[in-house]
């Protein structure tokens, strides 16, 4: 594997219940590549989390992951209502998911401190009204 | 234990069982799905009564070995067959959470 590998995913924000296939695909394509089950299961997890993110708060979004020999980067995109405060909505139990998705199982808070407790780097970019870039990265060295 | 065994020795039934030589390694109990991804550890057998579409996705990508539904609470029928297609294991448990892991204490 000596050149980067790029997969790029569009989030439907319609549909709720089809959130995951980007993460379960990304799964499925890293284990193609011979990555160790603990790194696919954080990226995947961590993708996952973003990919309901979108889904719940911005109304879809995109997704890029690129694999290169040194690390695997996740990046998010949605042009949704941003984040009023990051420091806030790092906090794990912190969420402003509705009851509807909360009965879903979500809105525990926990999204984007599981974003950032299973990848190495996360750098989250945030304009109220324009959207949301987050950028995650997994070391694989 | 694999999941085939476990079905075998517990008072649990099979709803699908797309992967039955799993090897169960531990269990993890809660409802509240990004707790499951933060918390639980892979090949755990996974205590929910949650049986929405998404309990799909947050087995397969946190790779619990199988999820046993409690308190008799049963998928519908989509669930299963993309739970089947996506090599999730789902067990039924007609006990709640506390006596489903205790049967699952005296297998392990």
């Amino acid at each position: 594997m000596s050149e980067a590998l790029t997969f790029h995913f569009d989030v439907d924000g319609a549909d709720f219940t089809s959130a995951g296939q980007a993460s379960v695909q990304v799964k499925k394509n890293l284990r193609l590549l011979g990555i160790s089950p603990d790194i696919i299961r954080r990226v995947s997890i961590a993708m996952y989390e973003g990919e309901i993110n979108m889904v719940i708060h911005a109304g879809g979004g995109e997704a890029d992951v690129t694999v290169t020999e040194e690390e695997i980067v996740i990046s998010l995109r949605d042009h949704g209502p941003g984040i009023k405060d990051i420091d806030q909505a790092m906090q794990e139990g912190f969420s402003t998911a509705s009851d509807r998705i909360r009965t879903l199982g979500f809105g525990a808070g926990m999204g984007l401190p599981n974003m950032k407790r299973y990848t190495d780097h996360m750098e989250i970019r945030s304009e109220l009204g324009k959207g949301t870039d987050i950028t995650m990265r997994v070391n694989l060295k | 234990m694999t999941v085939r065994e476990l079905v075998e020795k517990a008072p649990f039934k099979a709803a699908v069982l797309p992967d039955p030589d799993r090897e169960i390694t531990g269990v993890y109990i809660g409802d509240l799905l990004s707790w499951v991804m933060g918390r639980a550890s892979g090949g755990d057998a996974w205590i929910t009564i949650m049986s929405n579409v998404n309990i799909v996705a947050v087995a397969s990508l946190a790779d619990t070995a199988c999820v046993i539904e409690a308190e008799g609470v049963t998928p519908d029928e989509e669930i299963l067959a993309t739970a089947s297609a996506k090599g999730v294991n789902i067990l039924l448990a007609e006990g709640g959470a506390y006596e489903t892991a205790i049967a699952l204490s005296k297998l392990l």
